[in-house]
């Protein structure tokens, strides 16, 4: 593990890297859901449902949406766009290297058949 | 197949496709097996030390890690399905920053189809990401730092600048 890195980051994942809060963002990813259902789903009491989603909205990544007299939850599409857009340039850059790659091994392999072929 | 990725996907999904002018089993051997050729290594390994491959074991249940050059190898996730030539799907479980982490859970579920003996497309889905969602801000403020996802995405786009165009998103 780099030192450098682990200092600032590990805090932040420490508080961000949660596993239940993990859980409770999947479930209302499927679909908006109130504290009580969040609860209802997970082994986790409704004070601490109520505090991941505090911690998730903080993060720009949860909204919460008034209907009737519940409160719903539901993905900031911002925040996961975000997410999404990184990973998306990353796959960009990925596979046109890749494209680059697999077409050089291509000819190389088209190249040493043909040379076979012409020494025979 | 009885596999987790048979689920449909809920939340983000990357899904891409690139054409490749190889053939179906060189394009496949190239992605699975000669990862560290493409992968932009520089800025995107696990382990402390220079990675020197990326093994991705060919099997369902096999291992998919890096060795550097130290020989330490560094766990990326595991092969769900493995259907050589045809399709590889892949259990990411990288963190926001690039460690291993077991409760990410996401998957590449990689596609590879003949369009002729000497021309193959690959079809790239990768999902699950709202995994990453409590990573948000750590990632929001990697974004601003000079040695994170910034200064990494500029490698990307000038590696990139060469080769983007031939890169298309369905």
């Amino acid at each position: 593990m780099n030192p450098h890195l682990v200092d600032a980051d590990a805090r932040r994942f420490a508080a961000l890297g949660d596993p239940t809060r993990l859980q409770v963002f999947a479930l209302i990813s499927r679909s908006p859901l109130s504290v009580t259902e969040v609860a209802a789903q997970l082994p986790v009491s409704r004070p601490a449902v109520s505090q991941h989603l505090k911690v998730l909205a903080d993060a720009g990544l949860v909204q919460v949406e008034s209907v009737g007299t519940r409160n719903l939850y539901r993905p900031d599409p911002d925040g996961v766009a975000t997410l999404r857009d990184f990973i998306d340039s990353l796959w960009d850059v990925g596979l046109a290297r890749f494209k680059l790659q697999a077409e050089k091994v291509a000819r190389q392999r088209a190249a040493a058949e043909r040379k076979t072929r012409g020494t025979r | 197949m009885n596999h987790p990725s048979s689920q449909p996907a809920a939340g983000p999904v990357v899904r891409k496709s690139v054409v490749v002018a190889a053939p179906l089993a060189v394009t496949f051997e190239v992605f699975t097996s000669q990862i560290e050729s493409w992968w932009p290594m520089a800025s995107h390994h696990i382990g402390d030390a220079d990675c020197s491959a990326v093994v991705i074991e060919p099997r369902a249940g096999g291992r998919w890690y890096e060795r550097g050059v130290d020989g330490v190898e560094c766990v990326w996730g595991r092969v769900l399905v493995w259907d050589a030539p045809r399709r590889v799907v892949l259990l990411w479980q990288l963190s926001a920053q690039f460690r291993f982490d077991p409760a990410i859970h996401t998957e590449v579920d990689v596609r590879f189809v003949a369009v002729d003996a000497q021309t193959t497309r690959v079809e790239l889905e990768h999902r699950g990401l709202e995994a990453y969602g409590a990573d948000a801000v750590a990632m929001h403020q990697a974004f601003s730092s000079p040695t994170g996802w910034n200064g990494m995405l500029e490698h990307f786009a000038q590696v990139a600048g060469r080769a983007r165009a031939s890169t298309s998103t369905p």
